[in-house]
């Protein structure tokens, strides 16, 4: 069963680099991978004739856009499964929750206040973690802690914060702030920079290596907090460890691509199907299907048409049919 | 031989000044099962969960193993108290067998996970209970019944030597009711305590068992049950005429109402 388990992630993991390197392949100056596997090549000290914009191609403007798909996918869904299991709802998303709404409140702010690239990561973070805070605190003030009440919760603050979005963007100055806080919420991955990449890169690492070094005890936080207790986990210590890592997560994605709505909450939930709901083993899936799929998706965005396609109108049309399927998939397990 | 559980003088308010229950002192050792007994709202639960350290009492203490409860870590509690509650309301479809495995986590660091000694382990916890053939089934699939027994199974894969249940009858068919009861027989006949809340005491009759009793007026009763049960008592308490009678061809002592 262990065994089968590493083949699979063996796969998604080769699945993935095919994808990267034909993604690499794909744009519009050249759609040759002959090209590009050259390039490659070359940069590792062999002996092929490369051309020199190609190069210039593959490394400045390719590659970060791959890179920063791969990553924000992997961080949108691994954050999801998350938050799934600390809150026992299968229906919940960063999305849901308000994260992202928080975060983007908390990034507009840092743009309106012309504050560099790590003061938007730092604001959306914050951002991010306040609105999970409201939304975790709602239930428990009106005494209904069920899933249904969370999921309103967040609806709420969503909400809220969404009118807070609205009022900030009046305000904005409409040459340069205005059309950078738009821009930048449509979700788009067209202009992201190395430096950007490398400002998330920690986060994502530290992160992810934590959270999936817990992923058992996710698994008993997901029983709830009577049976975690009874246990012996230490459950107030390992929920903030996890909702802080999944918050961080949510945010640096945020504060690079804007809200890109769907991943959260659908790559889970196909990820589950693929390898069981035991966050040891669905955990890791999670990672490497929500990468491929928004480096798919990115790559979709880029090249289906002559124009750039905002990541958020694909993951929707993407994504919401997908969960449809998923749900009928499901259908006999939801009463 | 010296006690798992010692209770002193524990009492216990929500809010501080109203007090739910006082001055309850008793003693649980190895093989004995304790039944809590007492009308509806008087805090059998409550008193449960202090004793599992799910509730911080207002006054009073309880030892475990000879240790202060409420200083040690919530590991060290877990490795001898496993808790079976009344119902598992499961989110997400792990199997049976993941489900127990987690019995472990007392025994595991923060960051570690179960190796195959750990599955072993919950696999033989699945076969004392007999119910081996569940390991790979989905929890949320299996009846109310096998749900309990799987919830028994983790607190022997935990290595609990104390086991605590929070009115574990009270979803069951007639049927499941007596096999679990026969169950909690087998497990005080193997060594473990085991500590019950139940509404019926005629159970506890069934389990030849010690009783707790907080009655209607809150006064504690503790012993052998043909120490505690009188008639009186029982019809006092739980409001209604009650006989305490033996039957003929049935050998022992049942609790029945004569009528209506």
């Amino acid at each position: 069963m262990n065994n089968k388990h590493r083949q699979w992630l063996w796969l998604l993991s080769m699945l993935l680099f095919l994808g990267i390197f034909l993604s690499l392949s794909l744009g519009r100056y050249s759609n040759n991978p002959q090209k590009v596997l050259n390039v490659i090549l070359s940069s590792f000290g062999m002996d092929v004739p490369v051309d020199p914009s190609m190069v210039s191609i593959v490394f400045n403007v390719r590659l970060p856009r791959v890179l920063a798909s791969v990553m924000i996918g992997a961080m949108l869904s691994l954050s999801g499964a998350v938050y799934q299991s600390v809150f026992r709802n299968p229906l919940v998303s960063p999305d849901l929750l308000g994260v992202s709404s928080g975060a983007a409140v908390g990034a507009s702010t840092a743009i309106l206040l012309g504050g560099s690239l790590i003061t938007r990561q730092i604001f959306a973070f914050i951002g991010g973690i306040l609105a999970v805070l409201i939304t975790s605190l709602v239930p428990r003030l009106l005494r209904n802690r069920s899933n249904m009440m969370l999921v309103l919760s967040g609806i709420i603050v969503g909400g809220f914060l969404g009118s807070v979005l609205a009022i900030m963007k009046y305000m904005a100055e409409e040459q340069t702030q205005l059309a950078s806080m738009v821009y930048w919420q449509m979700g788009s991955l067209a202009t992201v920079l190395g430096t950007e990449l490398l400002a998330i890169l920690p986060v994502f690492i530290i992160c992810s290596v934590l959270l999936l070094s817990l992923s058992w005890r996710i698994n008993i936080l997901s029983f709830g907090d009577v049976e975690a207790r009874t246990l012996g986990v230490n459950l107030r210590q390992v929920r903030t460890i996890v909702i802080i890592c999944a918050s961080l997560l949510t945010a640096s994605a945020v504060s690079i691509s804007g809200t890109i709505g769907w991943v959260g909450l659908v790559i889970p939930h196909l990820s589950r199907l693929m390898s069981g709901s035991d966050n040891t083993r669905s955990l890791p899936t999670t990672l490497l299907v929500g990468a491929i799929f928004m480096l798919f998706i990115d790559t979709l965005a880029r090249t289906v048409s002559s124009v750039e396609v905002p990541l958020s109108i694909l993951t929707g049309f993407v994504g919401a049919p997908l969960y449809a399927l998923l749900l009928y998939k499901q259908r006999t397990k939801l009463d | 031989m010296d006690a798992l559980l010692q209770v002193k003088n524990l009492g216990f308010s929500y809010d501080g000044s109203r007090q739910i229950f006082k001055d309850i002192s008793f003693e649980v050792r190895a093989g004995e099962i304790v039944c809590l007994l007492g009308p509806n709202g008087i805090g059998k639960t409550t008193l449960l969960n202090c004793l599992a350290r799910l509730r911080e009492p207002l006054e009073g203490s309880v030892l475990l193993n000879g240790q202060e409860m409420r200083n040690m870590p919530a590991r060290e509690v877990a490795q001898t108290i496993g808790y079976v509650p009344q119902t598992l309301l499961p989110a997400f479809d792990y199997t049976v067998l993941e489900y127990v495995v987690t019995g472990n986590a007392p025994w595991l660091g923060t960051f570690e996970k179960p190796g195959a000694e750990h599955y072993q382990r919950a696999m033989e916890a699945l076969e004392q209970m007999a119910i081996s053939h569940l390991a790979q089934k989905p929890y949320t699939r299996i009846s109310t019944g096998e749900l309990q027994q799987v919830s028994i199974a983790r607190a022997i894969a935990q290595k609990a030597r104390l086991i605590m249940m929070d009115e574990p009858t009270a979803h069951l068919d007639y049927g499941n009711q007596l096999k679990v009861l026969r169950l909690i027989k087998d497990l005080s006949a193997k060594g473990y305590a085991v500590v019950i809340t139940t509404h019926n005491p005629d159970q506890v009759l069934l389990l030849d068992a010690k009783t707790a009793i907080i009655d209607q007026l809150s006064a504690f009763h503790f012993g052998p049950w043909q120490d505690i049960f009188t008639e009186e008592l029982l019809s006092a308490m739980y409001g209604v005429p009650l006989r305490i009678i033996k039957v003929e061809g049935i050998d022992r002592m049942v609790s029945v109402a004569p009528e209506l």
